[in-house]
């Protein structure tokens, strides 16, 4: 496959096979290592994840099994140059976001201008028609943020995919670096790496920033999750208690009073901040799906009355729509005034006719995506896959070209991984974690990285064979 | 403190005490068999094994013959036995997982693996020459638990919660040991002094891990009296009522203290601990060794729902 893999960015090293400066001073202290000894330390990763925990439930075939995500333990360097800049557009990014949310829930400018075609909104379900008019508490919808980048030169960051819901894998990040610590002192008093173990402390100061006016001087906050079986519990409860929050579940909770309420051993008991792991569409069964057993009835009454924060907001799916996506640079101009500083990812909307041609042409060398999918199901990857598979997607493709965007196949930067044989380059992607406040907007220096680890592979996704690993932004 | 999570730490507890408990009753019905020469009078043994733990139905659901593997590997590793000790293990592990963030990463780390190296070691059925070593990985598993529990926890309602439901369970546990083997302890005299009787006082000691302190206590001599004064109202020894119910009483007080006030189940609990303090074991055995026992069963069960109702376990 192609040009995916030929003409590649190694973070690592320069086309010459010499080292980038960024992975110096880590090539020397690996290349002095014992080969041996890194194979049991690898070993002894595994164990250390499974023994604290950190498992990840599948869907489909394996239900309820918890499997461990894949460490790889060479870690993934970023230059504080580099990472300057990336803040900068992150920040950039986000902000935009989040005013064309306030936007889209009040007067939609944007589509007044022409610039968003009005049934991008009408026909997307993750617009919320229950939050037009309302101003969450502090102006913030999107509280926490993950932005997903690839890269694929030097300079070249782009944003692959924003996540604007309710972003997974921050435990992947503190937990991948609590293990390198561990398993790797010595590296972390010879290399000045950023710490990002405060980014818990940060969450709940950011989040009871955006308390709501009815709370006391120190707001309750609750992690709401929709319980063990979750595929995200682990980081559910690692983020409750590393925050000094309650963590709750739907049951737990009742609305009276106009406030939510949590059912404690002494009764029930107001809570001011509900950073909630549950989808919209769970989140309060007389507003939306009434089966739901996951949420609080009657919470959005509460919610627009002012009684509770809900991070993130209800309805700020629709800022990380696929579909949408492709809009993101007219977005940004829009709101900021400002060229955008990240770019995204080329990308056609399927649903328009003529890059529908255009995409039915050049298949095989495209990724097409569901617009509301996520986790890398229902994906084609073009040059990846046989006629066969071509064919079958070409069809439904046509059937219904509007639930479908295709990008190119990117030559995705690749960074090493610790193998039998010794360092093989992966491709990755990265998922810094954006919070925001009133306070301003706050970038934890690292993130998640992803790796493919099948050779070759382009896809990083846990659900589908990825790893990760530890990310390093170096000191100035 | 969540009403769901003081009811997971509570059950977390019970489930760890009651798979401990299994552990050494089938150490015991095993240890039996060995000495026992005819198989009958081993089927006897591992029979009462199961009338203990309440098993017996369930297994003879399973199961037309009875013998030591097959009940063995029906209390430990079956898995459609709701209580077996690997089931029970992964009950106390699913609700430490439901508590997380009211237990220390260390009590957390310490159950969990507890439950992988008993999945491990349980993954093929067991066979008599490696029961010991599982029955011992139990046991160690089981203190190691609490010693993370005893050196790490901050001592508020999350621990008095825990230690309530560990005492609960065990006090229900002596007293059913105790019942099922009541009519040993009769104080029959044509008994006295047979080697039977030795046995299975020795036995019923085994099963509570008492027949050190016994021995020590009494300079060897097997009384049935003694026993049951023991096994009952010796304060000293971790596994009798009267300890079990003066630990419910010091940490319901703790929970009173806390929460500023009294419930239901205190109230419950003073009249079961004054009785238990009041009652000599001439006058147990007066009023009959089984009444007295079944009614505190009975007692003990009444306690642990009025907790649950007082402090909103459920909804």
């Amino acid at each position: 496959m192609s040009s995916a893999s030929g003409s590649r960015y190694d973070e690592m090293l320069h086309e010459d096979g010499s080292v980038r400066p960024a992975y110096v001073d880590f090539r020397s202290w690996y290349d002095g290592q014992d080969t041996a000894w890194l194979r049991r330390q690898d070993a002894a990763a595994e164990r250390f994840f499974r023994r604290i925990g950190i498992t990840f439930n599948v869907y489909g075939d394996d239900a309820g099994e918890e499997r461990l995500i894949p460490f790889d333990m060479i870690p993934r360097i970023i230059t504080a140059r580099e990472w300057r800049k990336l803040t900068r557009g992150i920040e950039q990014r986000v902000r935009a976001i989040n005013a064309f949310l306030q936007d889209l829930y009040h007067r939609q400018e944007i589509v007044k201008a022409g610039r968003l075609p009005v049934h991008f909104l009408r026909e997307n379900q993750a617009f919320l028609p229950q939050m037009i008019g309302f101003t969450p508490p502090g102006g913030v919808y999107t509280h926490i943020v993950g932005i997903d980048l690839v890269r694929t030169g030097p300079d070249e960051f782009l944003v692959l995919e924003d996540n604007a819901r309710t972003p997974s894998g921050v435990s992947y990040m503190l937990e991948n670096r609590e293990t390198m610590m561990a398993m790797f002192p010595e590296l972390f008093t010879k290399i000045p790496v950023r710490p990002v173990s405060d980014y818990p402390r940060r969450l709940a100061r950011s989040l009871r920033a955006c308390a709501p006016a009815c709370a006391g001087p120190r707001p309750s906050v609750a992690v709401l999750t929709p319980g063990i079986y979750n595929s995200a519990y682990f980081e559910h409860a690692f983020l409750a208690d590393q925050m000094g929050a309650e963590l709750v579940e739907g049951s737990d909770l009742r609305v009276s009073g106009g406030r939510v309420q949590m059912r404690t051993t002494e009764g029930y008991k107001p809570v001011d901040v509900i950073y909630r792991r549950v989808d919209d569409n769970y989140l309060d069964p007389l507003s939306f799906n009434p089966d739901s057993v996951l949420g609080v009835a009657g919470i959005m009454d509460v919610y627009r009355a002012g009684g509770v924060t809900i991070a993130n907001a209800p309805g700020t799916g629709i800022a990380d729509d696929k579909a949408i996506y492709s809009f993101m640079p007219d977005i940004v101009e829009f709101y900021t005034g400002e060229k955008p500083l990240l770019q995204n990812v080329p990308t056609w909307r399927c649903s328009e006719p003529e890059a529908l041609r255009y995409v039915l042409d050049n298949l095989s060398e495209l990724v097409v995506k569901e617009v509301h999918g996520s986790g890398g199901y229902g994906m084609l990857i073009g040059p990846a896959s046989s006629r066969k598979e071509l064919a079958r997607f070409e069809a439904k493709l046509r059937a219904k070209p509007e639930n479908y965007i295709a990008q190119p196949t990117l030559a995705l930067s690749s960074v090493p991984i610790f193998t039998r044989e010794g360092l093989a380059p992966r491709h990755v992607d990265l998922r810094p974690f954006v919070l925001v406040s009133p306070d301003g907007i706050d970038i934890t220096p690292g993130g998640l990285t992803r790796v493919a680890l099948k050779k070759g592979s382009l896809v990083v996704n846990s659900s589908q064979g990825g790893g990760t690993k530890d990310s390093w932004v170096l000191d100035e | 403190m969540l009403g769901r999570a003081a009811n997971g730490v509570y059950w977390m507890a019970r489930y760890l005490e009651r798979a401990e408990n299994i552990a050494r009753l089938i150490d015991v019905g095993f240890h039996l068999a060995l000495t026992r020469g005819s198989r009958a009078s081993q089927e006897e043994e591992w029979r009462s094994v199961l009338t203990t733990t309440g098993q017996e139905a369930a297994f003879l659901a399973r199961h037309q013959e009875l013998s030591g593997p097959l009940v063995f590997n029906f209390l430990l590793r079956d898995r459609e036995n709701l209580g077996s000790v690997l089931q029970m293990v992964e009950a106390a592990r699913t609700n430490a997982r439901v508590v997380r963030t009211s237990i220390t990463n260390e009590v957390w780390e310490a159950i969990n693996e507890t439950w992988m190296v008993l999945c491990d070691l349980m993954a093929c059925p067991v066979g008599e020459t490696s029961l010991g070593e599982v029955l011992s990985t139990i046991r160690r598993q089981a203190a190691l638990v609490r010693g993370a529990m005893e050196g790490s926890m901050l001592r508020n309602e999350v621990f008095n919660f825990a230690r309530i439901g560990t005492f609960i369970e065990r006090a229900d546990n002596t007293a059913r040991i105790l019942d099922v083997k009541y009519y040993v302890l009769l104080p029959s005299v044509a008994w006295v002094g047979s080697s039977l009787d030795n046995v299975q006082w020795d036995t019923l000691l085994r099963s509570v891990a008492g027949n050190r302190a016994y021995s020590w206590l009494n300079a060897g001599a097997m009384d049935p009296r003694d026993i049951a004064q023991f096994l009952i109202l010796d304060s000293r020894f971790p596994r009798s009522l009267a300890f079990c119910f003066e630990k419910l009483r010091s940490n319901m007080a703790g929970l009173a203290k806390q929460y500023g006030g009294e419930a239901h189940a205190h109230q419950l609990l003073r009249d079961a601990g004054s009785r238990l303090n009041e009652l000599t074991i001439e006058q147990i055995f007066e009023g009959g060794l089984h009444e007295f026992l079944q009614d505190y069963i009975g007692r003990t069960y009444r306690i642990g729902e009025a907790i649950s109702a007082d402090y909103r376990f459920v909804n």
